[in-house]
């Protein structure tokens, strides 16, 4: 699916259907192990889409890799469609949290590490997706300060098209205390693989695109 | 009640390893044991309430069975939207143990209570609600709780009755005159209406949801006062739904609405709200003789 499909499908959330996009690919094309067959294996890695708005870019490569049939694309949001404005793990496959409240998918991921670190999965990683104007959410800065606290293995990207209304003065990284911190072009599927092939954590991506247009 | 949580708790920590506790500092301290021996599974994640609700869900999406303590206007009040989408909307599930209830922590003032947790789980599908009225009752429903994955809410308080009941069906505690009033009691509320000295069938549940409607079905045949220790009326859509084909009255007593700004003990509450006996048997006279 090309960008101009994606801005058609969704206008109201096309900004942020593909200021994720190449993000998305280089975690689902080389970074993540997961896949169709492995989708329910305890120790499979875990993608968590917090911000939720803008599924396209989500949906379209959750399908290119087989996840669900392609056809489901072309009524996103109908009555009868698994694929809504904001993804539900109910109903869509690959899909492992449901979100589209802001601010929620940073304390899931949190408690996921723990408990996959609880059962002994030391090898599966956790990642999380926000954006900008997300982390104006409160909640998030709880899960901020717990996982530096514990040293939890979680790796949080952001992706900032500079949406947040008051922006962030001091910069993004300043917010993630106590975390590692890179900074790529989020443009850039080299420079995206190689901060999301850290291990250890908590580790912050911080994936900067073109500004959202208002 | 307390006492027999962390009790209780602790042993299941200790003989399932599928279960895990969180906490936001509230009953940290005797919950130390229980940390030292499982920290991977018993965490404490600071004054973040959200992030509690939120921690729960992410440990039950990877197949662990959470449970999740503070006060109830922490652990449901201020996280509402997490338990709403943290666990409902993830169609994950938690055990919920709150402390407080409506005005235990009379002194501390209405920042401490939450007479309105009940009804605000009634707004979101699937929880079970205990609210048990003796100590004794709450063990069970902690080892029963930890054994599947659906979402419970065990309401735990310093009121309690003299006598424990067993089990968690609705059951006659005392029988009144044949087709006369039947004053349903849930938890701690028994003990006041039993001493209220009212001539009418007293029946007790420590189990509000699910209402267990057939019980009630076969034993109301024209009026019904529920008696419960939260917000009043917090049953009324429960109860009619489970009587609509019974004409019958009904009156719900509980809590109200008003906030008091006294402090003083959950009897000068009790009292203020009218739910001591004497409250109790005025209101309930003035509705059987349809005042």
């Amino acid at each position: 699916m090309t960008i101009d499909a994606l801005k058609r499908a969704d206008a109201k959330h096309a900004p942020s259907a593909y200021s994720t996009l190449d993000v998305l690919w280089v975690l689902y094309d080389r970074v993540l192990r997961v896949s169709p067959e492995t989708v329910d294996d305890p120790d499979r890695d875990r993608f968590f889409l917090s911000k939720g708005h803008g599924p396209l870019a989500y949906y379209s490569v959750l399908a290119a890799k087989g996840f669900f049939p392609e056809e489901w694309l072309d009524d996103v949001g109908s009555a009868t469609s698994r694929l809504g404005h904001h993804p539900d793990r109910v109903l869509v496959p690959g899909v492992e949290v449901g979100t589209g409240s802001l601010g929620h998918g940073l304390g899931l991921a949190v408690g996921t590490a723990l408990g996959l670190r609880a059962q002994g999965y030391v090898q599966t990683r956790t990642f999380v997706l926000l954006g900008d104007a997300e982390l104006d959410e409160g909640s998030n800065h709880e899960a901020i300060a717990y996982a530096a606290a514990v040293g939890l293995d979680l790796t949080a990207i952001v992706i900032d098209n500079r949406s947040a209304t008051h922006g962030w003065p001091g910069g993004i990284a300043a917010r993630f205390i106590g975390w590692r911190v890179s900074h790529v072009d989020g443009r850039d599927r080299d420079q995206i693989e190689a901060a999301l092939t850290l291990k250890g954590g908590p580790r912050v991506v911080i994936a900067a695109v073109e500004k959202k247009e208002s | 009640m307390r006492d027999t949580f962390v009790a209780t708790t602790t042993a299941i920590l200790e003989e399932d390893p599928r279960t895990a506790l969180v906490l936001a500092d509230i009953s940290a301290d005797a919950f130390a044991p229980a940390m030292r021996r499982h920290p991977d599974r018993v965490l404490n994640v600071g004054i973040r309430e959200q992030l509690m609700a939120g921690v729960a869900g992410g440990l039950a999406l990877t197949g662990l069975r959470p449970f999740l303590h503070s006060y109830a206007p922490f652990v449901i009040d201020r996280a509402y939207e997490q338990i709403k989408l943290d666990l409902g909307h993830q169609n994950a599930g938690a055990v919920i143990v709150s402390i407080g209830g409506s005005y235990d922590a009379s002194a501390e003032g209405y920042t401490h209570q939450s007479p309105g947790d009940v009804a605000l789980l009634d707004t979101l599908e699937g929880w079970t609600v205990h609210v048990p009225g003796h100590p004794d009752e709450v063990p069970g429903m902690l080892w029963a709780a930890a054994r599947h994955d659906e979402r419970v809410y065990i309401r735990l308080s310093s009121q309690q009755n003299a006598a424990a009941y067993p089990g968690t069906d609705l059951k006659v505690v005392r029988r009144g005159p044949q087709n006369g009033a039947v004053v349903l009691a849930v938890g701690p509320m028994l003990d006041p209406v039993l001493r209220a000295g009212l001539d009418v069938t007293v029946a007790y549940t420590n189990t509000p949801r699910p209402l267990d409607v057939n019980r009630l079905r076969e034993l109301v045949t024209d009026e019904m006062v529920m008696v419960e220790p939260y917000l009043a009326g917090t049953s009324s859509r429960a109860v009619s739904a489970a009587l609509s084909r019974v004409p019958h009255r009904e009156l719900h007593l509980g809590v109200s609405r008003t906030e008091h700004r006294g402090y003083g003990s959950p009897a000068d509450h009790a009292q203020w709200h009218g739910l001591d006996p004497a409250g109790l048997r005025a209101s309930i006279d003035a509705f059987l003789r349809k005042d």
